[in-house]
């Protein structure tokens, strides 16, 4: 089961846990990961992030990046909720789960997911800082690497 | 008419966020950017190609050069930064 989510209010990533285990029937592993806005940008304090999207190409682009998972690890649940908008410094933005037979696979798969997550979805973050100034995030070539070692590392 | 759409950054680097353009300018994708490109330097230097991560036509993410025609809506995205 896959579910892909864009939304613009909070995200609680205890209670999607929470909903998750519910659904992982005959699994023996849950791996999710939480994203979280930081307070600071290479020490400039942050006010909140905005983040814009694509609607429609997004979730498209989502769902790509799960089926590629798919075909590479055995994994029954999935579930990706990412957030837009206006959103607090702490605030969850990105929360992603898999559920498997065994955990080797769940790792594995939400690690993948969220490095394509970072390098192919279209989100754009701006940081909005406490000084009143913002500015567009740039793309890391960290990420990008990240990435990279999917292609030579399949699994 | 060819609707095109930019995102984040670009939005704002090129003060638009849609616009809409006679058919005739291009019979594809390439032909297109070309086209934007040459209206003056600032948009040559904001559409680089470091600048354009991919091409959307009518909401499917392009890989490769694609055919436009009339009533075709092209996104332009910048490098991505979610999660």
């Amino acid at each position: 089961m896959k579910r892909i989510q864009i939304q613009t209010h909070p995200l609680d990533p205890i209670q999607e846990g929470m909903t998750f285990q519910k659904e992982a029937i005959d699994c023996g592993a849950i791996v999710s990961f939480t994203g979280i806005v930081r307070g600071n940008d290479n020490l400039i304090p942050l006010e909140y992030l905005y983040i814009e999207h694509f609607p429609e190409v997004t979730e498209k682009e989502i769902a790509l990046i799960v089926h590629e998972a798919y075909t590479r690890w055995d994994f029954k649940n999935c579930t990706v909720i990412h957030r837009v908008g206006k959103i607090a410094v702490q605030e969850p933005i990105v929360w992603v789960a898999v559920a498997s037979g065994h955990r080797t696979e769940a790792f594995k798969a939400a690690e993948f997911i969220m490095d394509y997550l970072k390098t192919d979805a279209p989100f754009w973050k701006k940081e909005i800082r406490v000084d009143g100034s913002s500015q567009w995030v740039k793309a890391k070539n960290t990420d990008q690497q990240k990435k990279q070692r999917w292609l030579y590392d399949g699994k | 008419m060819i609707t095109i759409r930019y995102f984040g950054f670009l939005k704002e680097a090129l003060g638009i966020s849609e616009e809409q353009i006679d058919a005739q300018c291009c019979k594809n994708t390439a032909e297109l950017l070309d086209y934007l490109r040459n209206r003056n330097t600032q948009w040559a230097d904001v559409l680089s190609d470091a600048n354009i991560f991919k091409l959307v036509v009518n909401l499917n993410v392009i890989h490769d050069v694609t055919p436009i025609s009339s009533g075709d809506e092209v996104g332009i995205l910048p490098p991505v930064t979610g999660g």
